[in-house]
């Protein structure tokens, strides 16, 4: 039952995929990316990544599609068409390349299956984390207070130096976002016309004179 | 989209559930499913969704961008500063175990704090990333009306 419904919600990921690749109606693909996003998430659940699959549903079904229409609002609703169809086969190949080698390990008899417990990646750290998290994250003996959610005490704890690196690189990308778009991006010019000297900008260096005759140079000469 | 009235409606209904969920999903991050960086982007979203309905002007009156700005800082200032005192307190950087009176304790605590400044940075970027974009169209005709006007002014 759940291989017929990853089955089907991968086969639907695809089809998303193809669709999102060819329509050129970005409001139509931002909405067919969110609807992705969706369907991953529920991927995610049935692998029984909770976790993830609750970032995924928050940040790219959400977030990301808000984000993504804001974007919308200062650009053109469709995308303009590829010139030179020939150019994009290079990147078709490479990806159909790593897809196929994908799937290739994942279904290779010689690597772990999904799922086994005897995966090399399960053997030495997990075994510990799981039984240190659920009995007390750093506690010499088993007391009342534990954090049964090991995702939590694998992120904030054993591995809190990566979170916070993550957290460094979301910090830096509002920053980035603030620096590049953040100003109000007017230039303030100086409104008063007494000196028309440097008044208008560096286009029109010319309008040194006064007079109302030659104020329209900064476009005619 | 201030003029239909039922959006206007649920979304003033909707922003003060939308936020006890965040808070519910940050501090319940220990025992379910959730933490900060989910926390924070449902935090978020309750003030974009605000900023949808009634513009981006009125959101800012609630979330003022200097405000959110800071945030941005202080999520992550929380974060390294948990490290920083667990290092005073006499043990490695980012091991909690020493902040309270025994190593579980410390451990739990260490975690909430750290998860609470995972989600003010995650939240405070979420929504000064969205202001930023929402309000860019407005500076961009700004912008033109400057350079209209000043053109005007050249004829």
């Amino acid at each position: 039952m759940i291989t017929a419904t990853n089955l089907v919600l991968l086969a639907f990921l695809v089809v998303l995929a193809w669709a999102i690749a060819r329509i050129r109606n970005l409001f139509v693909v931002t909405m067919l990316a969110g609807i992705y996003s969706l369907l991953t998430a529920t991927v995610f659940v049935l692998l029984d990544a909770v976790d993830v699959a609750f970032t995924e549903a928050a940040v790219g079904a959400g977030i990301t599609t808000v984000l993504f229409l804001g974007a919308l609002l200062l650009t053109d609703r469709e995308a303009k068409p590829r010139k030179n169809r020939m150019a994009s086969l290079g990147p078709m190949l490479l990806v159909v390349l790593l897809g196929v080698a994908l799937v290739y390990t994942t279904l290779d008899p010689r690597m772990p299956h999904y799922g086994d417990a005897k995966a090399p990646a399960h053997g030495r750290l997990a075994p510990e984390f799981l039984a240190d998290s659920v009995k007390q994250v750093g506690a010499e003996k088993p007391t009342a207070i534990h954090v049964p959610n090991v995702v939590t005490t694998t992120l904030a704890s054993y591995r809190g130096f990566d979170t916070l690196g993550e957290v460094v690189v979301i910090f830096t990308a509002g920053v980035g976002v603030l620096i590049l778009l953040g100003g109000n991006g007017i230039r303030r010019r100086r409104r008063n016309p007494a000196p028309h000297a440097d008044s208008s900008g560096a286009g029109s260096s010319g309008a040194g004179s006064s007079s109302p005759g030659s104020s329209g140079n900064g476009a005619g000469a | 989209m201030i003029e239909h009235v039922v959006l206007r409606v649920i979304a003033k209904l909707l922003a003060p559930f939308i936020v006890l969920f965040a808070l519910y999903v940050q501090f319940h991050g220990d025992f379910g499913p959730g933490g900060g960086f989910q926390a924070g982007v449902i935090f978020a979203s309750a003030f974009i969704l605000y900023a949808l309905i009634y513009g981006v002007e009125n959101a800012r009156q609630i979330a003022p961008p200097a405000v959110a700005q800071a945030a941005i800082g202080l999520g992550v200032l929380i974060y390294a500063g948990t490290g920083v005192a667990s290092m005073l307190l006499g043990g490695k950087y980012l091991d909690y175990s020493l902040l309270a009176q025994d190593a579980g304790h410390g451990q739990h605590y260490g975690i909430l704090i750290v998860e609470f400044g995972v989600g003010v940075t995650v939240a405070a970027v979420m929504i000064t990333v969205f202001f930023t974009f929402a309000g860019r169209r407005g500076v961009l005709e700004a912008r033109e009306d400057v350079a209209t006007a000043e053109d005007d002014e050249d004829r």
